[in-house]
C-alpha cells in the first residue's frame, strides 16, 4: 500500500506539515479559523515533527500490515481496512483508553486534548495525495509504494 | 532594546507582519537563521527584529498564511547624491566596528550593463529564418583547442583523419555551471549540479574546495578546479574529471610569469596524460586580452574570463564594487587580440559572471565567446535571492552555507530538477533567438558580430566591442 | 480444512482475522459459551457506569461473522476434547469435527474461600453478563464492598461509584495495583481514589461476608477485625485460566497450557491462546501466562496464521496496561517492579502537584520497563523502546528519555530504517 515516507535528510523542520494537517482536518479547511479558533477547542495534527538536535522528521502512522494499535484497542475503534490496507479509526466507538496509544511503537496516536478520545493519521482519505506530502516545501515527505 | 548601535538604527529592511493573517505558528522564526523573528513569551506572539534582517525573504516565502513583506526600510537621510545612504552606513559600520566590509556575490554598483546596451538581430525578406521546432538546431559545443588545419589520409579505401585531434569537452549546450567551491556552497547543491550537468550533457565546475569522492561518478561531467590554495588536488582529483581548470582570481604563489603559468599547465597535462583540455580562468582586468594572448600561448586549451559581476562567496565589498572591468568588454577585447594574433583556434573562449539570461548567452557568443558560466543565475534557481550576505554562512536557502540545519533546505532532487529545466528553457529560447537571426547552428553565431546592434554606446566603445550602432 | 476455535474472546477474533489473511475459503467454526458476539471485555465497566450504551460494546461490526464467513455458535460448552478423534463434545453431547483446534478459553474469576461467599449478592466482574446483571440490581444498592484492589477490582468500583455506589476497596497487598504497577504510582492512584470518596482497606482481606437471616448480604468482617456494611460484594481477586478441557485430554499444562514458539500445544493441531495459554515473555525470556488484551489478540493472530500454514513464530508480548481514574491516566509497560540486585537501573521522576510520575526501568543499555502516570503521552515512543529493544548507548539518548523526550531520530541507524523508511538517513 501507499505509505507515507519521510526523508529526515532533507527534512528541514518547518512544520508546515502538521499545519496542513491540522486544515485538512478542521471543519472550515482555513488554516487561520483552523489554527486560531479550532485549535482552541482541541484540534490537533494527526503527524508530529520530531526533533533532535538539528535533524527533523515529520511522522506519522505507518499504517502497518499487523498493527500493534489494533491488537491493543478494547473497543473495536481501530481496524485495518482490507482493501486499502489504511488503519481505520472510528471515533465514535473509541472510549479513551489509551491502550493504542500505549502499544503503539512508534507514538502515531495521540490523545485528543479535550475529549476521551485519540487522534490519529487517516491519510486523508478525501485526497490523492496527502495534505502534508502536498505542503512539504522540500519533497522529504512521499506518498508511495515501498 | 533601549539602545543600539547606530548602524543598527539605519537597517536595510523592515519585517511587514499582517497580524489579520497571522496566526503565530512560528514557521519565520524557525526558518529565520539569522533570528529576526522570535517568540515573545510576554506578549504570547511572534515578534521581530527589523535590524537583523538581512532581506532575503526565506520567511515570507514559507508564511503560510501570506503574512510576511520584507519592505525597504523607508526611512530617508537628507538628498545629497554624493552622500549616498550606502556610503554614509558604510562608514557608520566602519565606526562601530572597525574593520573591513565585506560583501558576496557580485558588483551590485549601477556600473553599466552592456548586455542591455547591445542588440540581436532578426531575418527580414532577405534571408528567412528558421523554426527550431521544424529544423534541426545545434547548440552542440566543443571546448579545447583546435588544429591550425586538418589533414586526411587514406585507410582501407576511406579517407580518415591524420591531424591528431586536442581533448575536447563535449557540451549539449553552451552553458556550464560555474566554480562554486564545495565550501562556499554545501554537497547537496554540488551532488544537484553534477546531476544536473550529466542531465543535461553539460559540465559543472567543482571550484577550488576540492571533490568529494562520492561526486568522482559524475568526473565526465565534471571540471575540477587547482586555485591557489590547492585544496584537495592529487591526482585522482584530476583524472576524476573531464577537463581541469586553473588559476582563481587570487594569487599562486607558485606563479610570477607567463613561464611559471605554462609549467603548471604542462604538469595538469601531464599528470592526466593529455586526457583532458586544462583551462585557466583570469578575471576581467584592465589588460585581459594580453594576458589571454599569453595564456594561450602558454598551452592553455581554454581562456575562462570571469567578470567583476560574478559571483563570490566573501569579498571586501570595496574590492568587489571597484575591481575588474565588464566582462561583456574584456571578452570582446580578447577574442579580437586572438583573431588578430592567429590564434583563436587555439584555445576556446568561456566568460563567466552575470549571465542572467539566455540573450545575455546570445549576446556572449556572438561577442565571441564559445560558451558561458553561469553561477548566480543557477543559485537563483535553486532559490537564492541575492541577499549577498554569503560570507556568513548563514544563507536561510541553504545555499551558501554548510550548516548541516541549513543545507538541507536544498534537496538536491528539487535543485537538479530546477537546474535542468533552467537550462532547457534558456536552451529553447537560444533556439527561437538563432532561428530568428536565420542560423541554424550555435557555431555561425560564434563571434558573429554583425548579429549586434549597440544603442547608446559611444565611439570607443562600439569600437571595443567591434559592434555598429543600432540603425547603421 | 475446518477450523475450530473455542472461546469467543478478542483471541479469537485476532485467530480469525489470522487465518483469513491466509486462507478465505475454509470453515471456521467458533464455539462460546458465552450468549454475545465477542464484545470488548474491558468495556464492561464503561458499560456498567453507564458511559456507553449496548450499542458500543461489540468489537467487531455486526456483519463480522458473515463477512468472514465463520459460523458462531453461541451459549454452546465444550465439555470435552477426543484428541485422537479430532473431535470437540459439546455440552449436549454433540460432536464437532476439526482439523485443526484452538483453544481460546480464557479465564474464570477465581473466588477464594470466603465464608458467605455463596449466594445472593456476591457478583463477579469479567463478563457483560455479570456488568448487565450488576447494572440491573445497581439502583438497589448503596454501599459495596469490592474484594481485590487490581486492575478488575478497581475498574469496578469506579464502575459503581460513577453509578452513585458508596464503594469500599479491600485489599491484601499494603497497595492497590500491586500486580501492575509500582508503590508510588499505586498510592498516587490510591489517593486520587480516596479524595474521591472511595474507601480503601490495604495490608487485609475478606474473612467473611456476613449474611442476613434471609441470606442477603449485610457487610463484610475484615481480617482487620473491622465490619464493612455492603448490600453486595463484588469479588475481583483474579482470574485463572480455563484449564479443564486441556487437562482433561492430557495436554501439557502448567498454570496455563503451555504452548511453543508456534503456539502449538503438546498436540499436533491444537493450539492455545489468549489468556488460557502459557506462552513466550520475551522480557523474561520464558513462558508466562500474560492475561491482557494485546497478547491476546496477538497470539491468537499467530495462531490463526499458523493453523492456516503459515509456520510463525510467537515472538512474545511485553506486559502492558494503560488505566485512567478520573482523567488520571496510568500506564506501565514491561519489567516495572524489578528484582534488586541484578543490574537494573531505575530512574523515577515525580510531580506531586501535577500528579505525574514517570519510571523508567533500564537494564544493561536498554528500556526493559516504564510507568507512567498523569503524562502518558510519550508511552508509544518508550514501549517501542522497550519492544524493538533499542540499544542506548549515548548519554545524551537517555538523558532524553527520562525527560520524557523519546524519540526515534535517535534509534541507531538501521533500527530506524527498518521500522520507518528503508532508503532514509538521519545521520
Ligand atoms: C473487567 C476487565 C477489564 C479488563 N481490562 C483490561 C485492560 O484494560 N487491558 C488489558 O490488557 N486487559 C484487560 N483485561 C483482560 C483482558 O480482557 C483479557 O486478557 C482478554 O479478554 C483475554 O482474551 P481471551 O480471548 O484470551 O479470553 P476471554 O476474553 O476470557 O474469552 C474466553 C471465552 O471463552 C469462553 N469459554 C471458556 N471456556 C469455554 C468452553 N469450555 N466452551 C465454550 N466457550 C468457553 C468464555 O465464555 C469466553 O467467552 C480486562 C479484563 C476484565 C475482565
Ligand atoms: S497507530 Fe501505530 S501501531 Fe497502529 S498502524 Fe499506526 S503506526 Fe502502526
Ligand atoms: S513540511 Fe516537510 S520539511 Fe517541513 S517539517 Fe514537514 S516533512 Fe519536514
Ligand atoms: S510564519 Fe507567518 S503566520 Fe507563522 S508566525 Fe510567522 S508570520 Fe505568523
Ligand atoms: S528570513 Fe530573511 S527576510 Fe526573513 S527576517 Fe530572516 S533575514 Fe529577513
Amino acid at each position: 500500500m501507499k505509505r507515507v515516507y519521510v526523508n529526515p535528510e532533507v527534512c528541514i523542520g518547518c512544520k508546515l506539515c502538521e499545519l496542513a494537517c491540522l486544515t485538512e482536518h478542521s471543519q472550515s479547511k482555513d488554516l487561520i479559523i483552523a489554527y486560531r479558533e479550532e485549535r482552541m477547542q482541541g484540534l490537533l495534527p494527526r503527524n508530529t515533527v520530531e526533533e533532535s538536535g538539528w535533524i527533523t522528521a515529520s511522522l506519522n502512522c505507518r499504517h502497518c500490515a499487523e498493527p500493534y494499535c489494533i491488537q491493543a484497542c478494547i473497543s473495536g475503534a481501530l481496524t485495518k481496512d482490507a482493501e486499502s490496507g489504511r488503519v481505520v479509526y472510528e471515533e465514535e466507538q473509541c472510549v479513551g483508553c489509551w491502550s493504542c496509544l500505549m502499544a503503539c511503537p512508534f507514538g502515531a496516536i495521540k490523545r485528543h486534548p479535550i475529549k476521551e478520545k485519540i487522534v490519529k493519521c487517516d491519510l486523508c482519505p478525501e485526497r490523492s495525495i496527502p495534505a502534508c506530502v502536498s505542503a512539504c516545501p522540500n519533497q522529504a515527505l512521499t506518498f508511495e509504494e515501498k | 532594546m533601549l539602545y543600539r548601535p547606530i548602524n543598527q538604527n539605519y537597517h536595510d529592511f523592515i519585517v511587514q507582519r499582517d497580524r489579520e493573517l497571522c496566526i503565530n505558528c512560528r514557521v519565520c522564526e524557525r526558518q529565520c537563521s539569522y533570528l529576526v523573528h522570535y517568540w515573545d513569551e510576554n506578549r504570547k506572539q511572534v515578534m521581530h527584529d527589523n535590524a537583523k534582517c538581512v532581506g532575503c525573504h526565506r520567511c515570507e516565502a514559507l508564511c503560510p498564511t501570506g503574512a510576511i513583506v520584507i519592505r525597504h526600510n523607508p526611512s530617508q537621510f537628507r538628498e545629497n547624491s554624493h552622500w549616498k545612504p550606502w556610503f554614509i552606513k558604510n562608514v557608520y559600520k566602519q565606526a562601530d566596528g572597525g574593520g573591513v566590509l565585506l560583501g558576496a556575490m557580485g558588483n551590485p554598483q549601477p556600473y553599466p550593463i552592456y548586455w542591455d546596451r547591445l542588440l540581436l538581430d532578426a531575418s527580414q525578406v532577405t534571408n528567412p529564418s528558421i523554426d527550431p521546432l521544424r529544423e534541426p538546431m545545434e547548440l552542440r559545443t566543443y571546448l579545447g583547442s583546435k588544429p591550425d588545419s586538418l589533414e586526411f589520409e587514406e585507410k582501407e579505401g576511406k579517407p580518415s583523419l591524420k591531424t591528431k585531434l586536442s581533448p575536447q569537452i563535449k557540451l549539449n549546450y553552451p552553458i556550464m555551471f560555474s566554480a562554486m567551491s564545495y565550501g562556499s556552497i554545501n554537497f547537496n547543491l554540488h551532488i544537484a549540479m553534477a546531476r544536473a550537468a550529466t542531465e543535461l550533457g553539460i559540465v559543472y565546475n567543482t571550484g577550488e574546495g576540492g571533490l568529494h569522492p562520492d561526486l568522482y561518478q559524475y568526473g565526465p561531467n565534471t571540471i575540477v578546479q587547482v586555485a591557489s590554495g590547492r585544496f584537495g588536488v592529487h591526482r585522482d582529483y584530476l583524472n576524476a574529471a573531464e577537463g581541469s581548470d586553473a588559476l582563481s582570481p587570487a594569487p599562486h604563489h607558485d606563479i610570477y610569469s607567463i613561464e611559471d603559468l605554462r609549467q603548471l599547465i604542462y604538469a595538469l597535462k601531464e599528470a592526466t596524460e593529455y586526457r583532458v583540455p586544462v583551462s585557466v580562468k583570469i578575471a576581467a582586468v584592465h589588460n585581459a586580452a594580453a594576458i589571454a594572448s599569453g595564456i594561450v600561448r602558454a598551452g592553455a586549451d581554454i581562456v575562462a574570463v570571469d567578470g567583476f559581476r560574478g559571483g563570490t562567496g566573501a569579498a571586501p565589498t570595496m574590492i568587489r564594487d571597484n575591481v575588474g572591468i565588464p566582462a561583456e568588454l574584456a571578452l570582446a577585447a580578447i577574442d579580437q587580440r586572438l583573431r588578430d594574433e592567429g590564434i583563436r583556434n587555439r584555445a576556446s573562449v568561456v566568460i563567466a559572471g552575470g549571465i542572467r539570461c539566455s540573450a545575455d548567452v546570445v549576446k556572449a557568443i556572438a561577442l565571441g565567446a564559445d560558451a558561458v558560466y553561469i553561477g548566480s543565475a543557477a543559485l537563483v534557481a535553486v532559490g537564492c535571492t541575492m541577499c549577498q550576505r554569503c560570507y556568513t554562512g548563514k544563507c536561510p536557502w541553504g545555499i551558501a552555507t554548510n550548516v548541516p540545519s541549513l543545507a538541507r533546505r536544498q534537496n538536491p532532487e528539487i535543485a537538479k530538477q530546477k537546474l535542468v529545466n533552467l537550462v532547457r528553457g534558456w536552451a529553447h529560447e537560444i533556439e527561437e533567438m538563432l532561428g530568428g537571426m536565420g542560423l541554424n547552428s550555435i557555431e555561425s553565431l560564434r563571434g558573429n558580430r554583425e548579429k549586434l546592434r549597440a544603442v547608446g554606446l559611444n565611439e570607443v566603445e562600439l569600437d571595443i566591442f567591434g559592434v555598429k550602432p543600432a540603425g547603421r | 480444512m475446518k477450523y475450530l476455535i473455542i472461546g469467543n474472546g478478542v483471541s479469537s477474533i485476532g485467530a480469525i482475522e489470522g487465518i483469513r489473511k491466509l486462507d478465505q475459503e475454509s470453515e471456521i467454526l467458533v464455539i462460546s459459551e458465552e450468549e454475545f458476539p465477542t464484545y470488548g471485555r474491558p468495556l464492561i465497566s464503561y458499560y456498567l457506569a453507564g458511559k456507553i450504551g449496548d450499542d458500543r460494546v461489540w468489537l467487531r461490526k455486526k456483519d463480522f461473522y458473515s463477512k468472514n464467513k465463520v459460523t458462531l455458535k453461541l451459549q454452546q460448552k465444550v465439555t470435552a476434547l477426543k484428541l485422537a478423534e479430532k473431535r470437540v463434545v459439546l455440552q449436549g453431547g454433540e460432536e464437532e469435527r476439526y482439523d485443526k483446534l484452538l483453544i481460546a478459553t480464557g479465564g474464570t474469576p477465581f473466588c477464594p474461600p470466603i465464608e458467605g461467599s455463596q449466594g445472593e449478592d456476591v457478583y463477579f466482574f469479567t463478563t457483560l453478563a455479570h456488568a448487565k446483571k450488576l447494572d440491573a440490581n445497581c439502583a438497589n444498592l448503596k454501599k459495596v464492598v469490592v474484594i481485590g484492589g487490581g486492575l478488575i477490582g478497581l475498574k469496578a468500583a469506579e464502575s459503581l461509584f460513577d453509578r452513585g455506589v458508596e464503594v469500599s476497596i479491600v485489599e491484601l497487598a499494603p497497595r492497590v495495583l500491586s500486580a501492575a504497577f509500582d508503590d508510588t504510582a499505586g498510592n498516587i492512584v490510591a489517593k486520587r481514589l480516596k479524595e474521591l470518596g472511595f474507601n480503601i482497606y490495604c495490608n487485609t482481606t475478606a474473612k467473611e461476608i456476613k449474611r442476613t437471616e434471609e441470606g442477603r448480604v449485610k457487610g463484610v468482617l475484615l481480617q482487620s477485625g473491622e465490619f464493612l456494611e455492603a448490600d453486595a460484594v463484588v469479588i475481583a481477586i483474579g482470574v485463572v485460566p480455563n484449564l479443564t478441557l486441556a487437562k482433561e485430554a492430557g495436554l501439557k499444562v502448567n498454570r496455563g497450557i503451555l504452548v511453543d514458539k508456534k503456539l502449538q500445544t503438546s498436540e499436533v493441531d491444537v493450539y492455545a491462546a489468549g489468556d488460557v495459554a502459557e506462552a513466550y515473555d520475551f522480557l523474561v525470556g520464558e513462558n508466562r501466562v500474560v492475561p491482557i488484551w494485546p497478547n491476546a489478540y496477538s497470539q491468537g493472530f499467530i495462531s490463526g496464521q499458523n493453523m492456516a500454514g503459515a509456520n510463525r513464530d510467537y515472538t512474545g508480548g511485553i506486559p502492558m496496561n494503560s488505566i485512567g481514574f478520573y482523567g488520571l491516566s496510568t500506564i506501565s509497560i514491561g519489567l516495572v517492579n524489578p528484582p534488586e540486585g541484578q543490574g537494573f537501573e531505575i530512574s523515577t521522576y515525580v510531580d506531586e502537584e501535577e500528579e505525574i510520575y514517570r519510571k523508567l526501568v533500564f537494564k544493561d543499555n536498554f528500556l526493559v520497563g516504564c510507568v507512567l502516570v498523569g503524562d502518558v503521552d510519550m508511552a508509544g515512543r518508550y514501549a517501542g523502546y522497550i519492544r524493538f529493544k533499542v540499544p542506548i548507548t549515548e548519554d545524551k539518548v537517555k538523558a532524553h528519555l527520562i525527560n520524557n523526550q523519546p524519540t526515534y531520530l535517535e534509534w541507531p541507524e538501521e533500527m530506524f530504517q527498518a521500522q520507518w523508511n528503508s532508503a532514509a538517513r538521519i545521520r
